[in-house]
């Protein structure tokens, strides 16, 4: 489980998160939802410790985030940041091998290999293995960032908007990917995203989160439904149902 | 890989070259019958060869290792104020402790491009993110402020001379058996980032991968930094900066084979003593039997490699 008390967060003077206290069930797949600097990646960034805690606590799997050396909790967790433009020319199998860098230090056994292997098996990046990271699309980019963060190989998975730059195909392979970690493997995941029926459709947890504050937390069930969306959105939202889960619809 | 064989041949046959060239006259073949032959060999010939290889090696491998730093292809250990630096603290032993042993003046040299380079550091985290251009631009800014504080102080102690030899010609002319060892030092902590390719690699991909997998930027930072200035120092302490090396040599490999440090920095090292070799070979030749400083040599053919370099490959930082 990762637990968040009493989390506050400023940024150049504004506060960005407020109070937050909440947690990411263990063997679910959690979504962040809310609209545009609501907050929802600061979260993550704070529980994944790519930004340094100000004020409240986190533990990730019993893992005091300010406390523990980052080394060991890369072998905790798995956090993958929005990508920005990277100036690295590294092939494409280069980098997801670098996921395996936590456990290894620079001597990847057979298992690493065979992990590295894997994961890039599992996002259709065999053709792709042998080319630049600056020669491939903004997609593709994306696909093997998030199989780096796959061949970690960590009881946790935290990402940042994957499915930008993804098309419908390759966004919804991600997601099934991911549903599968936890229903296999037990693993637990949690992740920012934009369009909501794709936490509709996959996740088992649901954080609303607006202006530094969680609005609502839950089953799918519970939040998405148009009075929660309409208020988080500030838009009349309605919701329907398909194969039994909720369908969100904008043009109500 | 065919890379190596290749650079290895290429930089044994350019060392048997430098052996031979110079104004007195050296036949290999028959240095064991012949004395004189001997001694030019021993006290000038293969000194200056060697220190030639190891300069080119460690300024190219300091270039990749500050290129990491700093996720920008366009600054070398040259364009950061880490050689001014360097200078500065070679001059300031020079003044107040006019007397001292080697090992201080070393240290002092060291310690300065490490200031002044941290202090490149500090200037680039507050520049906007995108606008690649403005972390060259910058270093450029500072070695040149850095520069001039180092020729105002050169200029009012009348030390002029010592500039001119640490920063304004890199050149091999004056090395001799015992005048040059300080760069196997260099040598020694461009290896040493050998060990650590993979966390320079990793920290390339940015601060948020980086501590994603678990590393420790700022202790990587600080390697790097030692390293880079540590290398500078003794380049600018033995034989004065030779320029773009470090800036050139790095680009030409990474476009070769990506960025992937620990196959890549060999590969690194031995280009760029090849291409220190070539040119001081080429200004040992020029005017025979007189010489052209490599550092000048460099300055027309870096230049000239680092614009095709901006033409072929505009878009990407």
């Amino acid at each position: 489980m990762i637990q968040i008390s009493n989390l506050g967060h400023k940024i150049g003077g504004t506060q960005i998160l407020h109070d937050i206290s909440t947690s990411f069930p263990k063997g679910k797949l959690t979504a962040l939802i809310g609209p545009n600097g609501a907050g929802k990646s600061t979260l993550l960034r704070l529980v994944g410790r790519l930004e340094p805690l100000q004020q409240g606590a986190i533990t990730v799997a019993g893992h005091d985030v300010a406390r523990t050396p980052t080394a060991d909790l890369a072998r905790v967790m798995a956090i993958l940041g929005q990508q920005t433009a990277v100036a690295s020319r590294l092939r494409l199998c280069e980098l997801v091998a670098f996921g395996r860098w936590p456990h290894h230090q620079g001597r990847p056994r057979p298992e690493d290999r065979t992990k590295v292997a894997q994961a890039i098996d599992a996002f259709a990046l065999s053709k792709l293995k042998n080319r630049f990271l600056d020669e491939v699309s903004g997609g593709q980019a994306q696909r093997a960032h998030i199989a780096m963060a796959f061949a970690q190989d960590t009881e946790w998975l935290l990402l940042d908007e994957p499915l930008n730059n993804l098309d419908m195909a390759h966004a919804r392979a991600l997601m099934a990917r991911l549903r599968d970690l936890v229903d296999r493997q037990g693993r637990s995941v949690g992740l920012v995203v934009h369009e909501i029926n794709y936490a509709a459709a996959w996740a088992d947890h649901v954080i609303a989160m607006k202006d530094g504050r969680i609005m609502a937390e839950g089953t799918p069930d519970d939040v998405l439904t148009e009075a929660v969306l309409s208020d988080l959105y500030d838009a009349p939202i309605s919701v329907g149902r398909h194969k039994d889960r909720p369908l969100v619809l904008h043009h109500a | 890989m065919r890379r190596m064989p290749a650079l290895l041949s290429a930089l044994i046959a350019l060392m048997l070259a430098s052996l031979t060239v110079g104004a007195a006259h050296v036949d290999l073949r028959d240095i064991f019958s012949d004395d004189r032959a001997m001694l030019v060999l021993l006290e000038s010939r293969l000194p200056r060869t060697v220190a030639v290889a190891l300069t080119g090696a460690a300024l190219s491998v300091a270039g990749v290792l500050i290129q990491a730093l700093v996720r920008n292809r366009f600054v070398g250990p040259d364009t950061v104020g880490t050689a001014e630096g360097a200078a500065l603290g070679l001059l300031g032993v020079t003044i107040l402790f006019p007397a001292s042993p080697l090992w201080v003046r070393m240290i002092a040299a060291s310690l300065a491009a490490m200031v002044t380079t941290w202090l490149f550091l500090g200037v680039i985290r507050r520049l906007p993110a995108r606008e690649v251009m403005l972390i060259p631009i910058a270093g450029l800014v500072l070695s040149g402020v850095l520069g001039s504080v180092v020729t105002f102080i050169g200029w009012q102690t009348d030390l002029m001379q010592y500039v001119g030899t640490w920063l304004l010609s890199g050149e091999f002319s004056g090395v001799i058996a015992g005048r040059y060892e300080l760069l196997w030092v260099a040598a020694g902590a461009a290896g040493l980032a050998w060990f650590a390719a993979d966390r320079f690699a990793i920290l390339g991909l940015g601060e948020q991968v980086a501590t994603g997998l678990g590393l420790s930027t700022a202790s990587v930072m600080r390697l790097g930094l030692a390293v880079v200035s540590v290398v500078t120092a003794m380049v600018v302490t033995t034989v004065g900066m030779i320029p773009f090396v470090g800036l050139v040599v790095p680009n030409l490999v990474s476009r070769v084979m990506g960025d992937n440090l620990r196959a890549s920095l060999p590969v690194v090292a031995l280009s760029g003593a090849v291409l220190v070799l070539a040119c001081d070979l080429v200004g040992r030749l020029v005017i025979y039997p007189y010489e052209v400083p490599a550092g000048m040599i460099l300055g027309i053919l870096g230049a000239a490699l680092f614009l095709w370099l901006l033409h072929r490959r505009p878009a990407h930082g």
